[in-house]
């Protein structure tokens, strides 16, 4: 009962906020609908028992890359940006296109659990208290299976961090 | 909607005390940071040879009172052209983050609002770092180019002191193997040794990221008076301004609870496991009789009999709560039967009383600090973030890393470990004073000639 | 946990919002919002699916995806930044500096 009420909750929020992000003509209030669906998105994950990723969620996502994306909002704020179009020319084609591949998906996904001997999506997941410690799971996993693209992750936020700075260089 | 009711029902009779405690928190919260905030008015003219606010109430014991009546009826001005939403939620989401990540320390091993996380102490580094949208969003709001600046340069000095400080932590936590604070603690007291003597350079490191972390002094510049007017606090009024100070006071409470859980042996009196040294649990009963004694000493040296009636209850205040200090130690004397029963009571009293000692004299450093340092400027503050501390923090890690694995080959433990760490600890202050003696070539300082020197005769 | 039909509705619906985001809007910055948002809408597809199978290795490839997000939102707003300094324009309708 718990779980449902805070999955629909949470599920509630994060869609709220997404639809609200994409409509609003003021870029920094899509950046806070952007910050309260990647909120309720970590509510999600704790909702799922995946605390480790909550709280990377939280730290790096909202923590990080939102207050990046905030900063340059504020670098580049335009009055001139608020009066003008906000959205492209094709924007009616793109809309029947996206809610096409909605329904598609949609369809997908509703009638997958109802085929017979169907194996993928008639699993029943693990009871909650029964579950071993988060963190710990993670951890042995990222540094024991996965050591590899562990690295290759650090490389390429190495590459990302040298490749922000050149480019936001000024010229001398 | 009978079933929505019965599963209500359920889940307070599972949660009620953590709810109880959390709106306990929530409700108390302001009037101790309103007393926080006359302690260092105190400490402050104390420093400065002076006597600090004496007139509202006794020794200006009501000070804090007139000042929340202040703020509350203060007049509410809001900028013309600012977003109103966003002029709404900046204060709002600064003390939203320091709150809930107060919620997950333990002050003492019975009192923790959100029970046996996980991730503990991650969780509350985690939630206290949203603050910095409190911030920047404020300054923009407030349709204002100081704030704005102010903001910019508050939340990039955050920014930069956050991973210093997690790295510091990181340091700390090669040791517990978990990041539950519950476990923490215990296994600094498993250990025997508090984290800050095997980790002396983390602890430096925590130390000053966390004063730029709270923008305290010297690390104050984007809210110092002469600098932008208040930063991006200054189109904030009244109520407003209140909950910015207010989410400050519990951003410094946060971070000198979680020093002290992971480095200060949260809960645990010095020398914790040994068991000839259980005397050492007279200390708060001594203390808090000694303080006592002292009031009632000074009851006739005040002037006015209002102080001297206010003293006497002070005095008393202090020896009730030795006299509830030293109940558990008694109980198990005088009644052996009893001692069972009185054990939690025991560690959970003391315990909070020693997490409560601890927390509040790394904020009493944190004050001494800020009325004894002149101010960095700006691009110092940001050198030595990036230049010195990240550097400093990832070489420690590496250091005490190291040492644990030697450690670990030598089978060491407890006290033993500082064989390994304090030559680690050495290292890492070596690399430190390297690190300057980079930067300082790197930054000369222009020498004093005859026609700069502004003393010169 | 809930049948994993509501996990993957909502990511579903997640990922519809951010590729609307990204095909309609003109400003850059929101482009780019969007597609943190379908990353997101990713990773909670993959932490559900972790939960259903009870294998960790879903969440741990969902903080592969964070850190990747992080990387390309740096990357792409350093973009954004130099581009602005040129052109003094976020618009994607105004960046057309290759046509003929």
């Amino acid at each position: 009962m718990l779980d449902r009420v805070l999955f629909y909750f949470f599920a509630g929020i994060a869609v709220a906020s997404a639809a609200l992000m994409v409509t609003r003509r003021n870029v920094v209030h899509s950046a806070i609908f952007l910050i309260t669906a990647l909120l309720a998105t970590a509510g999600i994950f704790l909702q799922l028992r995946a605390e480790f990723l909550f709280i990377v969620q939280i730290i790096l996502y909202v923590g990080g890359i939102m207050v990046l994306f905030v900063f340059v909002i504020m670098l580049v704020n335009l009055d001139v940006a608020l009066q003008q179009i906000q959205f492209a020319r094709q924007k009616w084609v793109a809309l029947i296109v996206a809610l096409a591949l909605a329904g598609q998906v949609g369809v997908m996904f509703w009638t997958s659990g109802k085929m017979p001997g169907q194996g993928l999506l008639v699993l029943t997941a693990v009871a909650a208290n029964r579950l071993p410690p988060n963190s710990e799971a993670v951890a042995k996993s990222l540094f024991d299976s996965y050591l590899l693209p562990f690295e290759i992750a650090s490389v390429l936020l190495l590459v990302a961090m040298i490749g922000a700075v050149v480019m936001a260089k000024k010229r001398a | 909607m009978n079933a929505a009711f019965q599963a209500t029902l359920e889940f307070l009779k599972v949660y009620w005390a953590p709810l109880l405690c959390g709106v306990a928190v929530v409700a108390i919260l302001p009037l101790i940071v309103g007393y926080i905030v006359l302690v260092e008015r105190k400490i402050m003219a104390d420093m400065q040879a002076r006597l600090g606010p004496m007139r509202v109430g006794p020794h200006g014991l009501l000070q804090p009172i007139a000042d929340a009546v202040k703020l509350l009826i203060k007049e509410d001005i809001i900028p013309e052209n600012a977003d109103k939403l966003v002029f709404w939620l900046a204060p709002v989401l600064s003390v939203g983050a320091g709150l809930l990540s107060l919620a997950g320390l333990a002050i003492g091993p019975a009192f923790q609002i959100a029970q046996d996380i996980n991730i503990g102490i991650l969780f509350v580094v985690g939630i206290s770092a949203l603050g910095i949208f409190g911030i920047v969003l404020g300054g923009w709001a407030s349709n204002s180019h100081y704030s704005l600046m102010g903001a910019l340069r508050s939340s990039a000095q955050l920014v930069s002191y956050e991973t210093a400080a997690g790295m510091a932590l990181v340091s700390a936590l090669l040791f517990t193997g978990t990041l539950n604070i519950k476990s923490i603690v215990e296994a600094q007291s498993k250990e025997g040794i508090w984290f800050v003597l095997l980790a002396p350079v983390a602890f430096f490191t925590y130390l000053v990221a966390s004063i730029a972390e709270t923008n305290r002094a010297p690390f104050d510049l984007p809210e110092a008076e002469s600098e932008l007017v208040a930063g991006y606090m200054t189109e904030f009024s009244g109520f407003r301004w209140s909950l910015y100070f207010l989410a400050e006071y519990t951003n410094m409470i946060v971070v000198a609870s979680v020093a002290t859980t992971l480095f200060l042996g949260g809960w645990l009196r010095p020398f914790a496991g040994v068991p000839w040294l259980d005397f050492l649990d007279f200390i708060p009963v001594l203390l808090m009789m000694l303080v006592g004694v002292y009031c009632f000493v000074r009851v006739p040296k005040q002037p006015v009999t209002v102080q001297k009636i206010f003293m006497v209850l002070v005095g008393l205040l202090c020896l009730a709560v030795a006299m509830v200090l030293f109940a558990p130690i008694a109980i198990p004397i005088l009644k052996p039967s009893l001692t069972e029963a009185v054990k939690p009571f025991y560690a959970g009293i003391h315990g909070g009383f020693w997490f409560i000692f601890k927390v509040s004299l790394y904020i009493y450093f944190f004050m001494w600090l800020r009325f004894t340092i002149p101010r960095y400027r700006f691009d110092q503050l940001m050198r030595l973030g990036w230049h010195f501390l990240i550097p400093l923090s990832i070489i420690n890690v590496l250091l005490v890393g190291l040492a644990l694995i030697v450690g670990a080959y030598f089978h060491l433990h407890g006290w033993g470990l500082l064989l390994v760490t304090t030559p680690a600890a050495i290292l890492a202050l070596v690399a430190a004073f390297l690190i300057l003696a980079i930067e300082k070539q790197h930054d000369p300082r222009p020498e004093q000639t005859a026609a700069s020197d502004f003393y010169a005769g | 946990m809930l049948p994993i039909e509501h996990y993957l509705f909502l990511s579903l619906a997640l990922f519809i919002i951010g590729v609307i985001g990204v095909v309609t809007r003109r400003n850059v910055i929101v482009v780019l919002m969007s597609i943190e948002l379908i990353l997101n809408a990713v990773n909670i597809n993959l932490a559900a699916f972790s939960r259903l199978y009870g294998d960790v290795a879903g969440q741990v490839f969902a903080l592969f995806i964070i850190a990747d997000a992080a990387a390309e939102a740096a990357v792409g707003l350093g973009i954004i930044i130099a581009f602005f300094r040129n052109r003094e324009t976020v618009l994607a309708d105004e960046m057309d500096l290759l046509k003929w």
